[in-house]
């Protein structure tokens, strides 16, 4: 099916199921430890050997001798794989760094060998005994030096690819010496770590040529072409299995070094072999947000209105990597003639850049929200007016181009109302509760509303079951209850009767979950499936199937009615569809809007920032689920006050390297950090995105979180931190006179 | 008996009991079971290599996370700091022991009903905290966030909060867990 014009109405609009705040259908069998994650396949695969991946101890240089013996004789070890004896390797369509190092080093903590044992303990043991010399080379590890000389760099995902680097519209320069009002600020954002809670994880098993990886991965079809071309086999040969996910974030969008050191230690030992990556080789050994530079100009009017704005980016990545594309939201989000944007790439020797929940818009977000705050200040004006002032509801660069749906001011103001926004005093560390000083900020949310073709595979079975199978994956996301949600709706049945089968390559090649693309386009997918499978339905039955409607388990057109599961008695009916996307996404502008609204209490003496309210209120078409939508809001909401506050990979300029690799050096927000939070969705249906009339909201909720936790900062304490996160000792200095 | 593959004699030396293995039996969701094992073998992979009770998780492997977290002889620990050959004779809870899928634990529902949870990796490690956690309430343990040391401690959102805060959950679904206990915490007081 292709969705190339408006979606006029459909069963979707009934909303019997759909839309309804339904819980997740696979929570008994993850809260009673029952889903099986990718380590955990033991019914599947019998007796695997253990493998443990030796990376490497330095970041850029070259493997001048590895000695294998010592390991190669210890207790227990069946095999030791490294780029000697793996055979000829490629490299995968979505790795900047190759997964198996050697003998060149491209980053630190690369793998460069796999020991494979009988036990876990074993492989351990003997991994540490690989002895190995290396040749170091200097490298590239410091940002700022390394954007001195950095080039532009285009937006990789842009559609226009003869766009110039920079995005010109209007004179920039002039309008903004022209503006009354001017604002011109650096902001920074740290190299930050998805740290989702499971570690990436496959076993691997042979049977010949072909090769099963059950794994943890975000994007099968992704994960499963980059295999085969890593191992230079035919894609067909390899099957990809990931039914639960433990968190990704973007960190599994890709092939990653156990899955790869897991097929070739399985070949190497002649058995399957299953392998994760230990916590502290995560963050140096897998993909990161990257650091950015972001320099900011606003010029505006005395009443607000945006004059001329230029947002200028520079991050880094290994060679032939990309940059971070901070500056997308600053295209879309606020009107104003004249503007400016463009992204500088450096080289880094630092490990691989790489999308991270909500890939430019986070950190973009998280510097032009402050800009902002900090306008609206010297404007003497509300920001949340700032913010109304300047919404537009048509591409700010090419005016003819409307948004499909744009309800920002709607947000803000809904938002302001709950918050109590009217009593907040403007006027920096102007209030006191005991030794705390409170504050409270706001900031726009932002994110576009991306589209993936995305299939299913439906069947109708003799015990009335209907059956969803896609390669689709669920990370957290709620994508089993949503999809069976949606084939509940189209068949007229109840959930129950619904069986989701996720997460398998021999399964129709979905969305998969990236870019808060993957509820809209897998659903929209699931219902392209059910189009036909009610039409299959309707013939058996002898129904005309434009007019036949699904409902409580009958089938009906006219007068005449049967039950669904008439339609099967000669046989299951199987239908398989995969949705496609026409220019709608082109002529609209297709995005998500948001406001957050935050409340901190800063301890007057030592800098301490509390976190005490949130409120966020969200845009983003029709809510397919408000449980499991709130559920992504509230966690995006938690990632943001870690981005805010304390997450930070610091980096070893010399060595090059991220020093703080595992869950105790670098901070993520835990149970005290968080406060109660809250989520409104406006009511919404956006019939130009999809038939599902939905958009995304996982990457929303993210968006502009820690501006708003960092302009409630200032507010509270007077202190302006243009430099993330916004830690104590950054304020403590200039913090007001207490006593 | 579960474990290493090989049999062989008891062992006589501390070297040989790490080539052979080492006997050791403890009571894992009221089921006695007897290990083989390397002495090397975490409570942690014990539970999970060996008795194959995958529900136990391995977030971190050195105690940074709280997703290995079981209960032992009532106290709930992160079952990756300790050795398996340590617990000769204890009693283990793990989440498959509080409850099944057609048979929650309150706590395991409560965590449906509240969505407390979304990858869900983090989860049984939370589960058994929290239930754990209204336990050392009950028994007055003080934290951090007690008031003082000597009256008996709240059942605050403050308490509750600073004593789960072992147990992270990058998906960030706190606000919901800490609904789920309270609900759990009020319906059985």
């Amino acid at each position: 099916m292709k969705f190339d014009k408006p979606a006029g109405a459909n069963p979707i609009d009934r909303m019997r199921v759909v839309g309804r705040a339904h819980p997740r259908i696979d929570g008994p069998l993850k809260t009673s430890g029952r889903a099986t994650y990718a380590y955990e396949h033991k019914d599947v695969v019998a007796n695997p050997a253990y493998g443990v991946i030796v990376a490497s101890a330095i970041s850029k240089g070259r493997i001048e001798h590895m000695d294998v013996q010592a390991a190669e004789r210890a207790a227990g070890v069946i095999a030791v794989v490294t780029a000697d004896n793996a055979g000829k390797l490629g490299k995968g369509k979505f790795n900047t760094a190759k997964l198996l190092g050697g003998p060149e080093v491209d980053h630190y903590h690369q793998a460069i060998a796999v020991v494979v044992a009988e036990t876990f303990e074993q492989a351990r043991a003997a991994a540490a005994l690989v002895g190995i010399k290396y040749s170091r080379k200097e490298g590239s590890f410091d940002l700022v030096e390394a954007l001195k000389e950095a080039p532009l760099a285009k937006d990789p995902n842009s559609p226009d690819k003869d766009a110039p680097p920079e995005s010109r519209t209007g004179d920039f320069q002039q309008a903004f010496s022209r503006a009354p009002v001017k604002l011109d600020e650096l902001y920074t954002t740290p190299d930050q770590s998805h740290s989702m809670m499971e570690p990436h994880a496959s076993i691997a098993e042979w049977k010949g040529d072909k090769l099963t990886v059950w794994t943890s991965n975000q994007m099968i079809d992704w994960g499963r072409s980059d295999l085969a071309t890593t191992l230079g086999i035919p894609k067909e040969n390899v099957r990809f299995v990931s039914p639960y996910v433990g968190g990704g974030f973007g960190g599994k969008l890709f092939l990653r070094s156990d899955a790869v050191m897991a097929a070739l230690g399985a070949k190497a030992a002649g058995r399957p072999v299953k392998v994760t990556l230990p916590r502290p080789l995560i963050p140096n050994n897998t993909t990161h947000r990257p650091a950015t530079r972001q320099r900011i100009r606003i010029g505006a009017a005395h009443d607000g209105h945006i004059m001329a704005i230029a947002h200028e980016s520079g991050s880094g990545d290994l060679p032939e990597g990309q940059p971070e594309t901070a500056i997308n939201q600053t295209r879309l989000l606020y009107a104003g003639p004249s503007r400016l944007t463009s992204m500088r790439l450096a080289v880094l020797d630092l490990p691989e850049g790489n999308s991270m929940r909500a890939p430019g818009e986070a950190p973009g977000m998280m510097a032009l929200e402050i800009a902002m705050d900090e306008l609206a200040e010297k404007l003497g004006m509300d920001p949340v007016e700032l913010r109304i002032v300047n919404d537009t509801q048509v591409d700010p660069e090419k005016p003819d181009r409307p948004f499909s749906q744009r309800n920002l001011v709607q947000c803000l103001r809904e938002g302001a109302e709950r918050f109590g926004w009217r009593n907040r005093n403007s006027n920096p560390a102007n209030r006191r509760e005991g030794s705390w000083l409170i504050g409270t900020g706001v900031a726009a949310a932002f994110r576009n509303n991306l589209l993936v073709p995305s299939g299913a595979r439906v069947y109708l079975g003799q015990d009335g079951l209907v059956t969803v199978e896609t390669d689709m994956t669920d990370i957290g996301t709620g994508s089993y209850t949503i999809i069976a949600q949606t084939a509940a709706e189209m068949m007229g049945i109840d959930m129950e009767k619904v069986v989701v089968r996720l997460g398998d390559s021999s399964f129709p090649v979905s969305s998969g979950s990236g870019g808060q693309f993957g509820a809209n386009s897998s659903t929209s997918g699931v219902y392209a499936a059910c189009v036909k499978l009610r039409e299959a339905v309707a013939q058996r039955l002898g129904f005309n199937s434009a007019e036949a409607t699904f409902e409580d388990g009958q089938v009906r057109a006219g007068n005449r009615s049967a039950k669904l599961v008439d339609a099967v008695h000669a046989g299951e009916l199987v239908a398989e569809d995969t949705m496609e996307w026409g220019a709608l996404g082109k002529t609209f502008q297709q995005s998500t809007f948001g406001a957050h609204f935050v409340e901190v209490a800063v301890d007057a003496f030592t800098g301490e920032i509390r976190v005490r309210r949130m409120l966020a209120v969200c845009a983003a078409g029709r809510i397919l689920n408000p449980t499991t939508a709130r559920s992504q809001v509230i966690g995006a909401m938690t990632m943001g006050v870690g981005a805010a506050l304390m997450e930070e990979l610091a980096v070893d300029k010399r060595r090059g390297f991220f020093v703080n690799h595992d869950l105790a050096g670098y901070e993520v927000p835990v149970h005290a950090d968080i406060p109660h939070q809250e989520v409104i969705f406006l009511e919404e249906a956006d019939d130009k995105v999809s038939p599902m009339k939905a958009k995304g909201v996982a990457e929303l909720g993210i968006c502009g979180v820690a501006a708003a936790v960092a302009n409630a900062v200032y507010n509270a304490t007077g202190v302006r931190v243009r430099n993330y996160p916004v830690t104590l000792d950054k304020q403590i200095a200039a913090l007001p006179v207490v006593a | 008996m579960i474990g290493l593959g090989s049999g062989g004699e008891a062992p006589a030396t501390s070297s040989d009991a790490a080539r052979r293995g080492f006997d050791v039996s403890f009571e894992v969701n009221g089921e006695p079971l007897n290990f083989r094992l390397d002495t090397r073998t975490t409570l942690l992979d014990a539970l999970r290599e060996h008795a194959h009770l995958t529900g136990t998780k391995k977030g971190c492997d050195h105690g940074q996370c709280g997703a290995c977290t079981v209960i032992v002889n009532g106290v709930r620990i992160n079952s990756c700091l300790t050795l398996a050959v340590m617990h000769e004779g204890d009693k283990i809870t793990t989440i498959e022991g509080l409850g099944e899928p057609d048979h929650l634990h309150p706590m395991q529902a409560a965590f449906v009903e509240h969505d407390g949870y979304q990858c869900g990796y983090c989860t049984p490690g939370q589960i058994c905290s929290a239930v754990a956690v209204l336990e050392e309430i009950k028994a007055g343990i003080p934290s951090h966030a007690s008031v003082d040391l000597t009256s008996h401690p709240e059942l605050t959102n403050a308490e509750l909060r600073e004593r789960m805060s072992g147990n992270i959950c990058r998906c960030g679904a706190y606000s919901n867990i800490a609904d789920a206990i309270a609900q759990v915490a009020e319906s059985s007081t």
